[in-house]
């Protein structure tokens, strides 16, 4: 019963602070490649223009706290190396936060009706009674809380590389206890949103400059490979290309129809 | 007050593969016929376009094309006894929402089942004797033979344009085919599939072993291609953009593609969609259906009359609907009596990865849902089980589906979940992994059912239908035994190394597996042990029939689509031949 109230309360307090505000700087460096000459031309045909597409540098859904939380959190999950940058450069804070500002967030194709089993075995899956965005206002509030009373009042983003490792392992590991939620549930949902981020198309808002496609070798969107298919160990430079960009779209479009008329 | 419509010959619950032929064959035949699909409509243009269409995060993790949980979901749980509890989310199945269902987000991997499946009882009797399985395992015969179906998966394989390579041309073993198939009349309407890279690895290593590969039959048309409805399919492009979405190149066969123009052109057939179907009202005295009620967009209840009602819905719904309605006797674990929800049968997965760490490119990317080389040594005919202790069996594929990068990016194991060294490893072997899988059959457990959940409810307030499911003995011996053989031709395919995915552990609904669920309806020769007869005539009640994989009475280690055609069409066959004239049971019980 208490530990109902105070969820309850919490959520509410909590709550209340979700404007959009402004990100706090982010200390992340541009990594190398950014300035390093764009990836070769493919082998037919004029490359389409590749531009990201316009980032969306405004939260919807995290406030100031919350953000500074998460952008160090995904950059830990998946940081920079010296060729190509992590989650933070990327804009996986600004893709977890619209995710959560829309329907994923509140829940929209999840089943919640009561009543509520929290401690079931894994096999069933998620059965907490709290949406996606009420997860992360919860996750991080008592994240915080548990870095300010083990590391005498400091912040997680605070912390340094190799304490904030641990305290995302103890999440992980359940090494961590949250008050009201299971901790390895919150860390789940944030390194999958954080894979998610770094891996959707751009449009998102996360994979800025479709880093992690260039990273891996996947093309993107535009995709007709019919005549690639059995050119074993093809080497594929094409640049990829988000659905986001209509100019490739043009491109695209005409490449196909001159194909067709040789 | 329900709103009454007016009274048509067929109601089909449902919108997908099973109702469009049923639509199309019964408006074709003269009978009046409403499909009541509770999704929205779509078609290939312009819902399925490029490149929207191509958005991993919506389709392949958001399962836009998927049925919405918040308005009707399962609870589940591993063992009879256990609480069950809501799927909160999709996850381990995919079920399709809104017109073509299920046959629009498929990948388009169409298999026959071997003849022995549909005897199976008999034939593990006949080859091993009785005492080679527990009673637990509560295989039985489906009521109808191979032979009788053959001609039915002969015309769909022309509906949807199939491609392949024909291994058994009527019993003539034929090079480069399926060698282990059952005789086919006649041969594939279109060539196979190109080979990919991943399937020329596993292939070419399969064959040093001794084994015989061959092109996966596909749905992914090969060719520019006219079916017998007229309609026109295009050649597939291998965008590796098929499962979990729709097709912009009318290549993938889907209803929308294939059937529903032609019974879209046919007054006699309606397609009425947002109808959610919350149950079959049903006249217990006169053992008939009446009609079904549903629920409209404007959330309206409606009453449609009906001569005859066939259910076409998925897999779990169709025993669902049954138990809402109150038709037939439920099953009772405890007693093992009852049919409807009994023999609810699953597939038995296994996956290997094979890394080459740099030193081929695989471009996954390069895919398309169908896209594979497989063997089928390893299937229940193909070999022999004595001393094994199991029954049942699967093939092994190399497929190259996809390279969308949030669900595929294969690590090694013993790679961390996150961090540097997650990201490298990422880096290093996105491009340069094949991926096998073995695809096993699955058999009856008497705790494997569905039945109705007593505390959690819908959004009409109808119970929810709740799954009990553990995979069973018999089949982790199975997937032990061949994933080890698989194991073998990895290891012949010069990886630096491989990663196995054993099958150790309760089954979960929360990982992605198959969307090949089957039974809770099953087909067969005795009332007392399955809910409709050899023609997918209910025994309760002669004008409801059931289609689907829900009439599976033990899943093979294949795909189910091309028999839940084939059936489909073996029942169209009877309903116009046998019962419209002259409805009555067609076999007495």
């Amino acid at each position: 019963m208490n530990d109902a109230i105070s969820r309850r309360n919490l959520l509410k307090v909590v709550g209340a602070a979700g404007a959009a505000a402004a990100v706090p700087g982010a200390t992340v460096a541009a990594p190398q490649h950014i300035a390093q000459a764009p990836a070769p031309a493919p082998a037919q045909g004029a490359a389409p223009p590749v531009s990201a597409p316009p980032q969306t540098d405004a939260l919807f859904f995290f406030n100031d706290q919350e953000a500074r939380f998460v952008e160090a959190a995904v950059e830990r999950l998946i940081p920079a190396d010296p060729e190509w940058p992590g989650a933070a450069w990327a804009g996986v804070l600004y893709f977890i936060d619209h995710q959560l500002a829309g329907a994923y967030g509140s829940g929209a194709k999840m089943y919640l009706k009561g009543p509520w089993v929290p401690d079931a075995p894994p096999q069933q899956g998620y059965q907490l009674r709290h949406t996606p965005a009420e997860l992360y206002r919860i996750g991080i509030e008592e994240t915080r809380q548990h870095c300010r009373q083990a590391y005498n009042g400091r912040e997680f983003w605070d912390l340094g590389e190799t304490v904030m490792d641990e305290v995302l392992k103890g999440l992980e590991s359940a090494q961590i206890q949250l008050p009201s939620l299971p901790a390895p549930v919150f860390f789940e949902t944030l390194l999958a949103n954080t894979v998610e981020g770094f891996l959707a198309d751009p449009a998102y808002g996360g994979n800025r400059d479709m880093v992690s496609w260039r990273m891996i070798g996947f093309p993107g969107a535009y995709a007709q490979y019919v005549d690639l298919v059995e050119l074993y160990d093809l080497p594929y430079t094409r640049p990829p290309i988000s659905f986001a960009n209509s100019a490739a779209r043009h491109a695209h479009i005409a490449g196909h129809n001159h194909d067709h008329n040789q | 007050m329900a709103v009454r419509m007016k009274p048509v010959d067929v109601a089909l619950v449902g919108g997908g593969l099973t109702a469009a032929i049923l639509g199309r064959e019964l408006a074709e035949a003269g009978y009046t016929v409403v499909s009541l699909e509770r999704g929205q409509m779509r078609d290939t243009v312009p819902d399925f376009q490029s490149p929207t269409m191509h958005d991993e995060l919506k389709y392949d993790v958001r399962y836009a094309l998927m049925q919405d949980p918040s308005v009707q979901t399962l609870t589940f749980r591993n063992f009879v006894g256990q609480q069950a509890l809501p799927m909160r989310q999709l996850g381990s199945f995919l079920p399709g929402e809104g017109v073509g269902g299920g046959a629009v987000h498929w990948n388009g991997q169409y298999w026959r089942f071997q003849p022995e499946w549909f005897r199976l009882r008999s034939w593990v009797n006949e080859k091993y004797g009785q005492n080679h399985l527990g009673p637990e395992v509560t295989i039985q015969d489906w009521g109808v033979n191979y032979d009788e179906l053959e001609p039915f998966y002969t015309f769909a394989d022309k509906v949807l344009g199939i491609g392949g390579a024909t291994g058994n041309l009527k019993g003539q073993i034929q090079v480069g085919g399926n060698p282990f198939e059952g005789p086919r009349s006649e041969p594939y309407p279109n060539p196979p599939m190109k080979k990919s890279h991943s399937g020329h690895l596993f292939g070419q290593a399969a064959a040093s072993l001794g084994y015989k590969p061959f092109p996966v039959p596909s749905a992914n048309v090969t060719r520019p291609y006219r079916n017998p409805y007229g309609a026109e399919l295009k050649p597939c492009m291998y965008c590796g953009f098929c499962e979990r979405f729709g097709c912009e190149h009318f290549a993938k066969a889907s209803p929308q593609v294939c059937i529903l123009p032609s019974a879209m052109a046919n007054k006699n057939f309606e397609l009425r969609t947002r109808a959610y179907v919350t149950r079959i009202e049903y006249n217990r005295q006169a053992k008939v259906a009446t009609g079904v009620t549903y629920v409209d967009a404007q959330g309206r209840e409606v009453f449609q009359p009906a001569n005859m009602v066939v259910l076409c819905a998925f897999a779990h719904h169709n025993p669902i609907l049954m138990l809402q309605s109150g038709i037939g006797e439920p099953y009772n674990p405890e007693t093992r009596t009852g049919t409807v929800g009994r023999n609810y049968t699953y597939q038995t997965m296994t996956g290997i990865n094979v890394f080459y760490e740099g030193e081929k490119r695989i471009n996954p990317f390069m895919g398309a849902g169908a896209l594979g080389t497989a063997i089928d040594e390893f299937n229940n005919g193909s070999f022999d089980h004595s001393g094994l202790g199991f029954i049942g069996g699967g093939y092994v594929a190399a497929y190259q589906t996809s390279g969308r990068p949030i669900y595929h990016h294969p690590v090694p194991e013993g790679t961390p979940r996150w961090g540097l060294e997650w990201k490298r490893a990422v880096a290093r072997h996105y491009n340069s992994t094949v991926s096998i899988s073995f695809h096993g059959s699955s058999v009856p457990h008497p705790n494997n059912y569905i039945g109705l959940d007593r505390t959690y409810t819908d959004a009409f307030g109808q119970p929810l239908g709740m799954l009990t499911f553990d995979f069973p003995h018999n089949d982790r011996l199975m997937a032990r035994h061949i994933t080890g053989k698989v194991v073998e031709i990895a290891k012949a395919m010069g990886g630096k190394q491989i990663s196995v995915g054993w099958l150790d552990d309760h089954y979960s609904i929360v990982p992605y597996q198959t969307t090949h669920n089957s039974g809770g309806t099953i087909m067969g020769t005795d009332p007392k042990t399955s809910v409709v007869n050899r023609y997918l005539q209910s025994w309760d009640a002669h004008n409801l029939w059931v289609m689907g994989a829900s009439v599976f009475p033990q899943n093979a280690g294949y795909n189910p689509t091309a028999t839940v055609a084939a059936l489909t069409y073996w029942a169209a066959d009877a309903m116009i031949k046998q019962y419209l004239n002259n409805p009555r049971p067609l076999v007495q019980a």
